[in-house]
Order: structure tokens, then sequence, then C-alpha cells
């Protein structure tokens, strides 16, 4: 698998591949910790605010939201304290950047963080990880072991007045504790179940206190932001979608990889044939899933001599968005509705079971494709399902229920052919009987 | 607006606890005293508890539950209703290997039904099963975070990447004779 940077000098990714790069000797050799050092030698918490806003960065998590504004959000005279909580729940289907980012380099996301508890004046921080990646946390806690030996954590840091602490902490195999306010009910102890948004974290997140959550990416991008200024970083990018962006690529490609690219990167069309070296075996490119599974899904007449350009906007001009960043690329042997059918059930799975149309709506979706699946198909199905993603969208509590329902309506939309074959003639079978599957 | 947090109540009433009531040896206490003392309300800790006492237990049973309860000074059914919502938590015996193979769209499309239909014909069992001599359970997972190292396995936490059937027997073999060796401290 390749791990790299292509179109520009690599920022997260420029010590991945340096022998240990996991340790404190050669983070700090290779520019570790001056970023911590800089801000602590002199800035105010407001000058790493505006840089941050300066540097055009947007949240990598998968909402995009410009980060510098959500960091001011944060009440200043709040007599409460803070937290910041790094999102490293990556459970979306495609993404797996923040598990490279966390094993290879854990010290840049122990600065990130530093350097946003700073602006924030939090003093107790978490890292919300994912059951699953057990020995990131393993990784996780060895590096913080060793920052707080080097007097990079805890009481007055390097001997200012700046005192913190940063703990890692297990979710336990649910994906929509990726989902900032389930996160935050999952780490007060409950079962993670989304919250009414307002009150946003920013003002009473983690227990009640105003509370920033932040994706691994977007906190590992902060470091270099103070070093090289805001304005620098943002220039790396396009005007809105400012610095680089690190994309994870699988499927049917010769070379998956994590790859890091300045942002609007052009085009999407080279980059899947020529930096990732082009489809396994010689196959046609089918269909790309960008921004990890819950965008919509792209055919390759919207990417091939269209010079889709890689950013925020530019996904959204071609008919999807940067989402996670997790590029899924199929090849012409994918059936879209299996594919789609893959993910539905994914779903329906991971659907908290908070909502009534969530619930109930992805359940009955996936009762559909096995019917389908199974040859008992009817051509009124294609309207049926869209119309199960209509109640859905929109209508459900917290956005997994879009994601749900996105998918789909762009799989039917831009694949009717792969569901057409499937939706033989009709069956006696009613509606009913449907429900009762 | 509403605050939204409410810390640990006092109970309505003194909690009864069952009669059985796990006990854990100085370091494993050591330990769970380590993970409360990250958080400034015990509650927090429920997950990474959990995860000690499947550890220690094999799974969450009811005298891990009661402990747990105990120890984090909440109810018996807040203990449950946690457990039973994360699948990660077993509220019931596993066998000695857990075999999860994910199923997500990326693997699914590099051929984790190959890899799934293997394991299932060679262990005998359905995914969500456990053999008869409990040395193995499988089950089909959701992404894991490996898709560009797809089709992949879990064996508890390890990782098994770009996963082929004879990679897979090579796993399992090592397993049958006892030779598996976790690479992932838990
Ligand atoms: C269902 C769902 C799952 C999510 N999963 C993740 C995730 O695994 N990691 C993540 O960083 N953000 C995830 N998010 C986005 C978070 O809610 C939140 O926007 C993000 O953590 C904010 O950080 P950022 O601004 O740095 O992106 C998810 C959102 C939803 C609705
Ligand atoms: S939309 Fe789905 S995941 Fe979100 S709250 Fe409703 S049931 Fe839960
Ligand atoms: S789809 Fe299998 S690990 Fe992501």
């Amino acid at each position: 698998m390749f791990i790299g940077a292509i179109g520009c000098e690599p920022l997260q990714l420029k010590r991945v591949n340096l022998e240990h790069s996991r340790t404190i000797d050669v983070y700090k050799r290779n520019g570790g910790y001056d970023a911590i050092k800089k801000v602590l030698g002199g800035m105010s918490p407001d000058d790493v605010i505006n840089e941050v806003k300066k540097s055009a960065l947007r949240g990598r998590g998968g909402a995009g939201f410009p980060t510098g504004m959500k960091w001011s959000f944060v009440p200043k005279d709040s007599p409460k304290p803070k937290y910041v909580v790094c999102n490293a729940d990556e459970s979306e289907p495609g993404t797996f950047k923040d598990r490279y980012l966390m094993e290879r380099d854990p010290h840049m996301l122990i600065e990130g963080m530093l350097i946003a508890a700073y602006a924030l004046g939090a003093r107790i921080n978490y890292i919300y990880t994912r059951g699953e990646y057990r020995y990131l946390i393993n990784i996780m806690d060895a590096a913080l072991d060793e920052a707080r030996s080097a007097g990079l954590l805890g009481e007055k840091i390097l001997g200012t007045d700046f005192s913190c602490d940063i703990y890692t902490h297990t979710g336990a195999g649910a994906y929509i504790c990726g989902e900032e306010t389930a996160l935050l009910s999952s780490l007060e102890g409950l079962r993670g179940h989304p919250r009414m948004k307002p009150p946003f974290p920013a003002v009473s997140g983690l227990y009640a206190c105003p509370t920033v959550v932040n994706n691994v990416e977007t906190l590992t991008a902060v470091p270099d932001i103070i070093k090289m200024g805001g304005e620098a970083y943002q220039k790396l990018g396009t005007e809105k979608s400012g610095g680089t962006k690190v994309w994870s690529v699988s499927g049917h490609v010769n070379r998956p990889g994590v790859y890091e690219l300045p942002m609007g990167y052009v085009d999407m069309e080279k980059f899947i044939m020529e930096d990732c070296q082009g489809i396994l075996n010689d196959k046609k490119l089918k269909a790309v899933i960008p921004g990890g599974s819950s965008v919509y899904i792209m055919p390759a007449a919207d990417i091939t001599g269209k010079g889709v350009r890689m950013d925020y906007e530019g996904l959204v001009a071609a008919g999807s968005m940067v989402g996670s960043g997790g590029f899924i690329v199929m090849d012409e042997t994918v059936d879209v509705f299996e594919s789609t059918k893959n993910l539905i059930e994914f779903y329906k799975h991971e659907s908290c079971g908070w909502c009534t149309p969530c619930r109930e709506g992805t359940d009955w979706l996936v009762k559909v494709f096995k019917r389908i699946a199974r040859g008992e198909g009817r051509p009124e199905d294609a309207q049926l399902i869209l119309d199960l993603c209509d109640n859905i969208e929109g209508k459900s509590f917290c956005p997994l229920g879009d994601a749900a329902a996105w998918p789909i309506q762009s799989a039917i939309k831009k694949f009717p052919e792969d569901f057409k074959r499937h939706l033989a003639p009709l069956t006696m079978q009613t509606e009913t009987e449907v429900a009762a599957d | 607006m509403s605050e939204q947090f409410t810390p640990n109540n006092p109970l309505p009433q003194e909690a009864k606890l069952p009669a059985e009531i796990a006990s854990f040896s100085p370091a494993v206490e050591a330990e769970i005293d380590a993970h409360l003392a990250k958080y400034p309300v015990k509650r927090s800790a429920i997950l990474p508890l959990m995860f000690i006492v499947q550890r220690e237990r094999g799974y969450l049973d009811p005298p891990g539950v009661a402990y747990l309860a105990d120890r984090l000074g909440v109810r018996i059914t807040d203990i449950w209703e946690v457990a039973t919502f994360y699948s990660m938590i077993n509220t019931k015996p596993v066998g000695k290997y857990h075999v999860q193979i994910c199923r997500t769209l990326s693997c699914k499309i590099m051929g984790a039904g190959k890899i799934t239909e293997h394991c299932a014909k060679r262990l005998g069992i359905k995914p969500g099963e456990t053999t008869e001599d409990g040395m193995f359970s499988l089950s089909e997972v959701e992404c894991l975070g490996s898709c560009g190292t797809a089709p992949m396995m879990q064996i508890g936490f390890d990782y098994h990447e770009n996963l082929s059937a004879e990679k897979v027997d090579e796993i399992l073999d090592s397993c049958s004779r006892g030779e598996y060796r976790y690479s992932m401290k838990s």
C-alpha cells in the first residue's frame, strides 16, 4: 500500500515513512514540537485562532466546517472547564487515513491537540478512538507517556503557565459514535445516541461544558499552520479549501493507499488513472464513491475528461462531496445494485435506533433490497426505494439518516440499468408481505 | 438552553447487588483505578472497564456487570443499557479466537465473501456462531479501517490484511495448534 504525497511537499505525511517515525526523537528532529514552542513563546489564544482562520482549514471529519470559526464559538468568559476532544472514531467505510496518521506520527496529533487546548483554554482533553483500533490506543498511550516525560504534557509545559493533559478513550464498536454529539454521549458513559443541536458542543458539549470536537487530520494540520502561518498554508490549496488533504483510496486500483494532495488538485481522472496507477487487471472504471460511503456515487462518465477538481467546491460541482475523503473505486464488474445493497446493510446495522425514520426506514430498505436480490424484484420497487429514502432524508434526527439515503438515491439515478436488471415483472407478493419479511 | 448533562444522580434507593460480584487481582484493580483517574465523572470509564472485565472473564457476565455497577456507582440496568448498545461488548461467551471478517464495500469487492465462505466451511459454523469446542467464533463485521489492504479480518484486536485463503489457513492452523500469539496487548 502506498503512503505519501503527490503534487505537493508532504505536510501531514512528512515523517510517516521515516524509520521509528513514531518516536519523539524522530518527531523533534524533523520539526516536531516547534509549533507549540512558537505558540507558548508569545502568541495569544486569539492569535492562534486567527492563524487557523486565515488558513482556511476545514474539518476533515466529513462536514468540512471551517475550523477557525468553530474554535471561535467557544465562549471565552465561561467559568466552566473546556474540552478538546479528538474524533478518532474513523468508521466511515472507505476511510483509513486517521489510522496511519496516528500509527506513524502520533506526536503530530499530540502537538495539534496541545495547540488547540491552548487556544481554547482546555485543561483536560480526550482522544476518542474506535474500539477496534486498540493497537493505536497503545501507540498513542506510549507517545503520550513520552511527551509527559519530556515536559510537553502535564503541569507548566515547557516552563510556562500552560498546563494541559491528554488521555485516550476507547469506543466499542458503533459507527454512530463518530457523530460528534453521539461521541460525547459515549464519552460520558452512555449509549451513543446523538443529541439535539443547538446547543452546539462549542457551548454545551462534554459534561455540558464548552467542547471542540475535531477530526484527527484537522488537528494534525494545526502545527504546520502555526509554523508556516495561516496564509501560507491556505495558499497551498484554494481560497475556500486551504492546505492539503489526505485521501484514502481503496477498491479496484493498482495502488491503493493514503495520498496527500494539495486541495484543488487537478484532476480526479489523473489521480485515479496515473497516481493510483489505474484500474486493477486493466478493467474499465465504472464508478467512484469519493468521500466515504455516505456521499453520492459518481459514474465514470462524470469523471473521465471532466477535469474534476479535488476540493470541497470541485467535488460538489461534479455531483458528489469530499466527505471524509475515502475513495472507493469500482471497476466494470461491480453491480451497483449489489454495492448499494452492501451499503444499506451497513447503515441498517449502524442506525442507533433513536429516531423512527432512520431505524425503521433502513430496516425496510434492507428488506426490499434482500427481496430483490432473491429474484423477487418488481418494476415499481425503484419508486418504493426512492419513497423510503425520501422519508428518511431530512426527516431523521441526525445526519446518519441522510447518509443512508444519499448513496441509494444517487445509485438509482446514475445507474438505472443496474437496478432495472433486477426488477423483474410484477409478482403477486403484496406490500404487507414485504414488511413481514 | 437545556443543560444536557446529568452527572451520576444519587440512586433513589439503595441498589441491591446480586450475591455474586466479580473480583480482580490487585494489578487489574490498579489498571481500573488508572482509567477512573482520567475522568472527572466515574461513569465515563464504563467502556474501558467493560473491556477489562471482558478480557478477565471472557465476556461481560452478570457478576462482572454487578462489579461495574458497584465500582461506578450506577444501577445494574445502567450497565446493561450501555453494554447492549456496543457491538464489541459481548454479553454472551465467545470463542477463544474471535474471527471477525469485514463485510463492507471495499472488502466485499476485493473478495471478502470468499474469505468468509472459506472460514465458515473450514470451521463448520456460520457467521454469528461458535464452534462446539469453544475455540472459534465467526462474525461478519463492518468496515474496520483497512479498506486499502482488503480483504481483511481481525482476530481479537489483531489486524490481518491482504488476505487469501492460504493466508487464512495459516492463521487458523496456528490457532488450532495453540501456537497463535496475539500481537496486540489488550
Ligand atoms: C454518522 C456520522 C459519522 C461520523 N463519523 C465520523 C468519524 O468517524 N470521524 C470524524 O472525524 N468525524 C465523523 N463525523 C463527523 C463529526 O460529526 C464531526 O463533524 C467532526 O468530528 C468534526 O470535526 P472536524 O470539524 O474536524 O471535521 C461523523 C458524522 C456523522 C453524522
Ligand atoms: S438518524 Fe439514525 S443514527 Fe441518527 S439518531 Fe436517528 S436512528 Fe440514530
Ligand atoms: S471496507 Fe473492510 S476494512 Fe473498510
